[in-house]
């Protein structure tokens, strides 16, 4: 670690770090909300980019003109009614184009009726646990041992040479592609908070409060989230890992865990 | 000066400060008192900033190198609280103690002895607070927002950081009390409400937010202190209580805070720009108009920090459209910023620069602010690096930058020596390019996925927090600067009475260093025209 930090300063650091992406943006997931979440994310920041390019334009090239070492004279003016009023009026047009898609996608977030599968999520410090509502699947997803083992100060292991870092579980969720999956999220503990980037889905996980989510994944693939809300000392030790699979897969990853499913969670319990 | 002034200082010569400790606790002088908090807020800033430099070391290489992750709670949950109760909001009291009565002519707070009460209080508060790092179970660790069930797990700490919140709002509505009281009856006669300097408009309004919303507060830890100790289940499911309902009442506080902590800095800026431009603040009226908007719009919009929670979908459009609202007040303020400075003759001394910085720097955190309104893209975004980054730039580059600017701007006044300007604009440039160094990075982090409050991280997450270590670790070390502009801030030229070239307002009209009292008698209308021209 002090050779990495040493690195690091002598500015080769980025030739060190194979495993960084530089990662820039919000990724546009695998749902279709996910995409429409990063359409208009990417719209309000195009919005915001337009807005501050003509801002800091003006104040700019105020800044160059009117400065007393090139012997600008002050002007007297303070205040201008006509002024006032466009720049009051052509902001709220702005927000009037960027609110009506925002509550167009968040009314079909909410909507999470008729799902085809349905899976109870408990949040515990500091694991999770999936109960698949139609199907006698039920188990507990806690992180990967190979991060275990490396989490620890003085472990003696580099973060680096542990693949999926702190974003590996024992047990993944699995879920169909193409089928509308519903999440009931719910904490055994303290407030704890579902998130995956490339479902679009947070949402927090409350005792005594049942919540409700909603997804139908477009691809298959392995997708990697966090606990998002701070839930105590290993608040950053709980990760979320999906599998999206064909249907079929689904079918027969199902048909195996009946039994050892049941055997697993009898032995957790 | 005219001679109304220097008489009326003469004729008081005899009356002037105590000898030794006893000026310091006793004193009900707005100008010590005014120094006391501003002194207290600087130790709290750094007190604060070494907690963020242990969590900064902590993240600058995936892995625990070290602290343990229940110390990194702590010291996030500890540099929050000490940053926003202890820095920030003490640091414009004390502006607004030693400022308000010298730019409406007054001779002092109007009630002095709880002037020195509310500041008194504020060391007890933070000793209570600090001296739970020494408790068995440690500080408390569940996050400055303190959600139940979380901070019902807090050790021995817990009724310590409920009573050094409640002691802190007693200090903050005492305060407020004061310095509403002083603006509406100890103006000048001829200074009617809407000729007030910024600064003491968005002071007015802001000490309104706290006595509105500082109860609230308080009434919130108590209940979780009767859900601890007296068996009551307001927030506890398992009693029929609702965990939700505390994050509604702390953000019907928290909300209005952040507003607290921003309008004075608007008000700073407010003063300085128009001097420094040599031409007066462009639509005062309209400042006014848009501060007192955003007051109002910061009680309606408290549920955009919870999209997350499960709220009703009539709800989250609700939140979302009021919060949207707020940027065109807050446009109006940064475009009249600018208008201030379209056409006028500048320069660029410190305080100019620390508040060109603000409206650039602030503007950007108005921008993030703008896409976390958007309720589907927040629920993205909610506990993300992405926020962490946006509060910071409002805070940092805001507010921060504004109580900078305003310490360089009035500090001639207050000391009677100009400070050293070579050292002020190291302080800003450092201080400029390290909070971007430290902070824009982490809009990066928390879009590709990485969760706040976290001790360690994946891999992928490797590189921009290196930067933002090396940015914070650069960004404290060059608020030594600032010290240094302090401790020998005695040493440079003797001030004028005005001090800059065009500044407005009575507190340019009473000698540098500005006497222990000022207006006796209330500046005659001669003055204030002067003044307010």
């Amino acid at each position: 670690m002090l050779r990495k930090s040493f690195l690091s300063l002598l500015g080769l650091h980025w030739a060190g770090a194979a495993n960084a992406d530089w990662a820039l943006n919000m990724p546009r997931g695998i749902t279709e909300l996910s995409a429409e979440t990063y359409d208009l994310h990417m719209m309000v920041f195009w919005w915001c980019v337009a807005i501050g390019v003509v801002v800091f334009g003006v104040m700019i090239i105020s800044l160059f003109l009117h400065r007393k070492s090139r012997g600008a004279k002050a002007a007297t003016f303070s205040h201008s009614t006509g002024a006032e009023v466009i720049w009051t009026i052509i902001p709220c047009i702005i927000l009037l184009v960027m609110a009506v898609p925002a509550a167009e996608t968040m009314i079909r977030l909410e909507d999470s009726r008729d799902p085809d599968v349905s899976i109870v999520i408990t949040g515990y410090q500091w694991k999770w646990h999936y109960k698949y509502q139609d199907e006698d699947v039920e188990f507990y997803s806690s992180l990967a041992l190979p991060s275990v083992k490396a989490r620890f100060k003085e472990s003696g292991v580099d973060p680096f040479s542990v693949e999926n870092y702190l974003l590996e579980v024992d047990r993944p969720l699995v879920v169909p592609r193409g089928k509308k999956v519903r999440l009931l999220m719910t904490s055994n503990d303290v407030i704890h908070s579902w998130w995956v980037p490339d479902l679009a889905i947070k949402k927090d996980a409350i005792p005594g409060i049942i919540n409700e989510v909603w997804f139908r994944a477009t691809e298959t693939g392995t997708f990697r989230g966090q606990c998002a809300e701070l839930c105590g000392k290993d608040h950053g030790y709980m990760p979320i890992v999906v599998e999206v699979v064909e249907p079929d897969a689904y079918q027969a990853w199902v048909d195996t865990r009946q039994d050892g499913g049941a055997q697993v969670a009898q032995m957790e319990n | 000066m005219t001679t109304a002034v220097a008489d009326a200082h003469d004729a008081h010569e005899h009356h002037g400060p105590e000898k030794g400790i006893k000026r310091w606790l006793f004193t009900t002088n707005h100008k010590d008192i005014g120094t006391m908090y501003l002194i207290f807020s600087l130790i709290m800033f750094f007190a604060g900033g070494s907690m963020a430099l242990v969590i900064r070391s902590e993240l600058m290489t995936p892995g625990l190198q070290f602290v343990h992750p229940e110390f990194f709670n702590q010291m996030t949950t500890m540099h929050a609280l000490i940053m926003v109760f202890g820095a920030v909001m003490p640091a414009f009291v004390g502006l607004a103690n030693w400022m308000i009565p010298m730019m409406i002519g007054a001779p002092d707070m109007a009630l002095p002895r709880m002037n020195n009460w509310s500041f008194w209080i504020l060391p007890v508060a933070f000793g209570l607070l600090a001296s739970t790092l020494f408790m068995p179970g440690g500080a408390p660790a569940s996050g400055w927002t303190m959600y139940p069930p979380l901070v019902l797990q807090t050790g021995d700490a817990f009724p310590f950081l409920i009573f050094s919140i409640h002691l802190m709002g007693l200090s903050s509505i005492m305060g407020a009390i004061n310095i509403i009281v002083t603006i509406l009856n100890m103006r000048a006669p001829d200074m009617w409400l809407l000729k007030m300097p910024m600064f003491v408009w968005t002071w007015l309004i802001t000490a309104y937010l706290l006595i509105a919303v500082m109860p609230v507060f308080a009434g919130a830890v108590t209940m979780l202190l009767t859900d601890q100790f007296f068996g009551t289940s307001f927030f506890l499911a398992a009693g029929g209580g609702d965990p939700v309902m505390f994050q509604h009442i702390f953000w019907f506080f928290g909300h209005p805070e952040v507003y607290i902590m921003i309008l004075p800095a608007f008000g700073v800026v407010s003063e300085i720009i128009p001097t420094f431009s040599r031409k007066p603040l462009f639509g005062h009226d309209s400042m006014v108009y848009a501060a007192s908007c955003i007051a109002f719009l910061s009680f309606i919009v408290w549920a955009h920090h919870m999209f997350t929670v499960g709220m009703p979908l009539s709800g989250q459009l609700f939140f979302m459209f009021s919060t949207m609202l707020i940027a065109v007040p807050t446009g109006v303020k940064v475009f009249n910023w600018i208008a201030t400075m379209w056409r006028g003759s500048m320069t660029f001394e410190t305080p100019m620069l620390f508040s060109l910085g603000f409206v650039f720097l602030f503007t950007i955190g108005g921008f993030s602010g703008l896409m976390l309104a958007i309720a589907p893209a927040d629920i993205q975004y909610h506990d993300s690096y992405f926020v962490v980054a946006h509060f910071h730039y409002v805070l940092v580059p805001g507010s921060i930058f504004a109580l900078m600017a305003g310490a360089y701007y009035w500090l001639p006044k207050w000391t009677g020596h100009m400070y050293n300007e070579t050292a002020g604009k190291l302080h800003f440039w450092m201080s400029t390019i390290f909070v971007n160094l430290t902070f824009f990075p982490m809009h990066f982090l928390g879009l590709a996925g990485m969760p706040r409050r976290i001790p360690d991280y994946s891999t992928q997450f490797a590189d921009f927090n290196w930067m933002a270590s090396v940015g914070a670790i650069g960004f404290g070390l060059s608020q030594l600067i600032f010290v240094y502009v302090l401790l020998t801030s005695k040493k440079g030229e003797k001030a004028t009475d005005r001090v800059w070239e065009a500044p407005r307002g009575l507190e340019w009209t009473v000698p540098s260093p500005a006497p222990y009292h000022t207006f006796d008698t209330p500046p005659v209308k001669r003055v204030s025209e002067e003044a307010f021209e």
